[in-house]
């Protein structure tokens, strides 16, 4: 059974304006263990997803329709009250700026010990124990003394093992990791996610790893949800969607990224920009700025559909015919159904 | 102008406007009372300055309410015949425009010292700041009997003008601290911010930058800041004017009023200092809340 | 421009240069130190040291006309420090900079010399910060226009804005809008028109598309090296993406802790990295194309700049670090073409 399943999610905004749309209809799992990679643009809605699952949407955003199951049980439509058990319990979170994920006031220890006794049946020896045990195994040094120590007097990357020891506290079967490396420099980039990888799988812990960074998504995750404008474009694994993307947008941002192995005179780029949400276009999103579009895609939103190895919205997709569909340009060749 | 505004009520600020009792009420009211004080002459039903229309036997009568009343003098008179009532918008006019001109200089001083302390920084900035310092640790009210007190000894018989000068200017001199000190910090942050440093490496003047670049981004929080003074500036007045050292006696403004009206408070005419008195508080709440709209409306977090 | 001295070094470590004319742009140990004490009450009550920051500690370069230099390093090493030094937003605690023969910061400070900013700009790294929000398009781009007095008539600002526009691929009706009408992208676009307003040689680029997506600053990337193949531009690019630098520069001068470690060709720095530091970057980059293959990070942490290891300041976490390198500085060599301050490369042992 998947750990986490979201159906048919949509989060919304009303404003003074109308109602703007930020996820419409987002549909994903998430298997026991497993590193799936949110990656998308900035406006595409991955850090929101991320919040709706933790249940920490800020208001007026809310879930208009849709349901998020964990361990096969409704999370979205919770109390206040029973949702803060589950977040640390259940759900860890690790945020993007190691600064402001810890309070600055209270020593490490007291913050780790706090979380452990508010979830686990332990004492405040065995909690401080665990603690301990925590901060060795995410790598700080002299962990025994440091545990009483405050996060000022903790570099950058040491702090964000520090968020980790937290977020694994309480044991947690999935954790929501929002850019975890962005803040820091390129070489503790490497120890960090190192470091999440490592301890995540010698937990049992599945991470849904939300960033814009393709490099770190290739080397730390199993599968990748592309997203566009509050929709997944594409979905499947890490290989398959960087080297062989079905989903137009997903070739266009595999092969604008410049790489430090291949040298090229002109970077391949998507003209245009991703749509605001007030101006989402009718049918797929991506319309406006797609090489291959043709008339259904204006017309008509594509869902997800099996690709040659991954899943992708696209109407070019062979497996999209289907005979409910609307008439076809005759311009593109389409496969046998 | 009539699209302007317009736009305006349809923007954040001017539906929150629209939205908000408190701030309609509060501007109705402003207005009205600015606008009655503006065109005095031609609101109030009587001159009370003008000696030739006072007849005494007209002294000391109650609201037109009242059985001695009559309802040309629709509040009552003082001891000398004035109508309280045309007494009332000329010296809400006197409040007014003290009130408005005192937060104008205030204003001025105040951003033009913060601005310059915030960007020139060093000995500029600690000097300004220590002065800020001193000025905030004598009580306002103090201050402003300082400096008016010091100009009645100096001017015993001083002309109309001059009176109001130093009226001015001790209420111009408590209230120029607060925005030094808001705008220093707004300058402080925008000085780091990059357009400040293109700017500069395209070679813009210390002065120009400050001028053209910075002050059009320090000046929100002092419009909030300013409305509220109204406010503070206004009832300052009245206090002063209270304890004899304000406006002149031959233009009483509500403080005035309310002194004269407080040796007859006792013996049953309530009439001549009260109303002075409620129509302060009215001026005060409405501007201090429209500055408390504002500043709401403003706040980009509370959106 | 004045005309340049025949007197140049034949050639220059990075390569042979004409005989005739020095490079355009010429570091020689610049230096910046910033003052971080308490301030003077507290330091003498508290009975605490002055406290000296060496943000950029002694770095020499050359660009050649028409060529990029980019300078990649980690937080803290400097980099931004050196752009603001070579913009005269700072002046230097030691060393000069030399723009086409003449010394800049002597030109900054004078009155007769200010003109040298219209031929050294800037773009950064904020596209929200860079633009003044109250300022219309057309008034920020024309700006360096007014301010040197190269145009006056409001006409003839019109049409040069409108060029310039277009010359970053926006619409010269874009000029009566306001900054927050534009996303990140086309707000950077802006700033390079607004720099190239007086038509610069030189242009400083601190992390110009750091804050952009990777679709957008591809956009960007391809805009300003077309610009500079067009007008013949100079780039110093300052960034700590080493992807990045590799499609951009022509020549990589890789930064620790406020010094000059390597500085190569392009080809050179990546085929073949000579300096500890250099490899350990390259090998912490993770690569879109090495899916689910760990790296080995680099041990340890940048130290505190202000208080720097002796001797080389990497050598806490180098590998090949011996006794000389705790206690003395390497100095930048000369080495087959490029130049490495590394004592293990000039003993041989690396």
């Amino acid at each position: 059974m998947s750990l986490l399943q979201v159906q048919n999610l949509v989060v919304e905004f009303p404003g003074r304006h109308g109602t703007l749309r930020a996820l419409d209809q987002l549909s994903f799992e998430i298997a026991p263990g497993e590193i799936l990679g949110v990656v998308g643009e900035s406006g595409a809605g991955k850090s929101l997803t991320g919040a709706a699952i933790i249940g920490l949407l800020e208001p007026p955003g809310r879930i208009a329709s849709g349901q998020i199951l964990l361990e096969g049980e409704r999370i979205d439509n919770l109390p206040p009250a029973q949702m803060r058990r589950i977040r640390g319990r259940r759900i860890g979170a690790i945020f993007q700026d190691p600064l402001t994920s810890l309070n600055p006031l209270y020593s490490i220890g007291r913050q780790l010990i706090e979380t452990i006794t508010t979830h686990l049946p332990l004492s405040h020896a065995q909690a401080r124990r665990r603690a301990i045990e925590l901060l060795q195994e995410t790598g700080i040094p002299a962990a025994q003394e440091r545990i009483d120590h405050y996060p000022h007097q903790f570099s950058g990357g040491m702090r964000q093992r520090v968020v980790i020891a937290l977020a694994l506290a309480a044991e947690p079967k999935l954790i929501v990791a929002d850019e975890p490396t962005t803040a820091l420099d390129v070489s503790i980039q490497a120890q960090i996610i190192n470091l999440l990888k490592s301890v995540c799988k010698k937990h049992g812990a599945a991470v849904m790893l939300i960033t814009h960074d393709m490099g770190v998504i290739a080397e730390t995750c199993d599968r990748v949800a592309v997203m566009y404008a509050g929709r997944i474009a594409e979905i499947g694994p890490v290989r398959e969607v960087i080297h062989a993307a079905a989903h137009p947008y997903t070739q266009g941002l595999m092969s604008c990224i410049p790489d430090i192995e291949i040298e090229r005179a002109r970077l391949h780029q998507i003209d245009g920009a991703m749509p605001r949400l007030n101006a989402i276009p009718a049918g797929c999103a991506f319309n406006p700025r797609c090489r291959q579009v043709f008339a259904r895609c204006h017309q008509e939103r594509p869902e997800l559909m099996p690709a040659a190895t991954t899943q992708a919205a696209c109407w070019l997709l062979p497996s999209s015919t289907s005979s409910t569909s609307a008439p076809l340009a005759a311009a593109l060749p389409e496969a046998q159904s | 102008m009539k699209s302007t505004l317009f736009k305006w009520l349809d923007s954040d600020v001017g539906h929150s406007f629209r939205t908000s009792p408190a701030a309609l009420v509060a501007a109705a009211i402003a207005l009205v009372c600015g606008l009655a004080a503006l065109f005095a002459p031609w609101v109030a039903p009587h001159n009370p300055f003008d000696l030739a229309t006072l007849d005494l036997s007209n002294a000391r009568l109650p609201p037109a309410w009242y059985p001695e009343g009559q309802w040309t003098f629709l509040l009552g008179t003082d001891d000398q015949g004035r109508d309280i009532l045309s007494a009332l918008i000329y010296g809400a006019r006197i409040s007014l425009f003290v009130g408005l001109v005192s937060v104008l200089l205030s204003v001025l001083l105040g951003v033009t010292l913060g601005l310059l302390a915030g960007y020139l920084g060093g000995w500029v900035d600690a000097l300004l700041m220590r002065l800020c310092d001193v000025m905030l640790s004598f009580p306002a009210i103090l201050i402003a009997l300082l400096i008016a007190g010091i100009g009645h000894a100096l001017f015993p018989n001083a002309p109309e003008a001059l009176a109001f000068g130093v009226l001015i200017a001790a209420i111009t001199l408590t209230g120029w601290v607060q925005y030094a000190r808001t705008v220093r910090g707004s300058t402080l942050v925008e000085r780091q911010k990059e357009y400040v440093q293109a700017a500069r490496v395209i070679g813009v003047s210390s002065l120009a930058i400050m001028r053209r670049h910075v002050l059009p981004n320090v000046l929100g929080p002092v419009l909030v800041l300013a409305t509220i003074q109204v406010a503070t500036a206004i009832i300052t007045e009245a206090t002063l004017s209270f304890l004899g050292v304000g406006a002149p006696p031959t233009s009483p403004s509500l403080g005035t009023l309310i002194r004269i009206g407080n040796d007859y408070l006792f013996s049953g005419e309530w009439w001549i200092t009260i109303f002075p008195g409620l129509l302060l508080v009215l001026i005060a709440l409405s501007v201090n809340l429209l500055g408390d709209w504002l500043r709401d409306a403003l706040n980009p977090r509370l959106r | 421009m004045s005309a340049l001295a025949a007197s140049a070094p034949a050639s220059s470590a990075l390569g042979p240069t004409p005989a005739a004319a020095p490079p355009l742009v010429r570091a020689v140990d610049l230096a910046r130190t910033f003052d971080v004490s308490a301030p003077w009450l507290n330091r003498v009550l508290e009975r605490k040291p002055r406290q000296l920051l060496h943000a950029v500690d002694g770095v020499s370069f050359e660009i050649e006309r028409g060529q990029t230099l980019a300078l990649v390093g980690e937080s803290g090493c400097g980099k931004s420090t050196v752009a603001r030094l070579l913009v005269g937003l700072y002046p230097p605690s030691r060393g000069r900079f030399e723009f086409a023969g003449q010394d800049a910061h002597a030109a900054y400070r004078s009155r007769s010399g200010r003109g040298i900013r219209r031929h050294i700009q800037m773009i950064f790294q904020d596209p929200y910060a860079s633009l003044n929000p109250r300022w219309r398009v057309a008034d920020i781009v024309a700006e360096p226009l007014r301010e040197h007095g190269l145009l006056s008539d409001a006409k003839a600002l019109e049409v040069r804005v409108g060029e310039l526009l277009q010359s970053v691929g926006l619409s010269p009706l874009d000029r009566v809008k306001f900054p927050h009408q534009f996303s990140g992208g086309q707000r950077q676009r802006i700033s390079i028109a607004r720099a190239l307003a007086t038509q610069p040689e030189f242009l400083v680029c601190d992390e110009p598309t750091s804050a952009l997506d990777v679709s957008v600053q591809a956009q960007v990337l391809n805009i300003m090296k077309d610009l500079q193949r067009q007008q013949g531009l100079t780039y110093l690019f300052i960034s700590h993406n080493l992807a990045v630098v590799r499609h951009v520069s022509d020549h990589v001068g890789v930064m620790y802790l406020g010094r000059l470690v390597e500085l190569a060709p392009k080809q050179a720095l990546f085929a073949e990295p000579r300096h500890p530091y250099t490899r350990m970057l390259l090998e912490a980059i993770p690569k879109l194309h090495h899916t689910g293959r760990s790296r080995t990070p680099v041990q340890g942490e940048v130290p505190n700049p202000l208080n720097p290891p002796s001797g080389c300041a990497f050598h806490p976490r180098c590998p090949a670090a011996n006794s000389r390198c705790s206690s003395e500085r390497p100095v930048l060599q000369s080495l087959d073409g490029i130049r490495v301050a590394c004592h293990a490369v000039e003993e041989g042992r690396l």
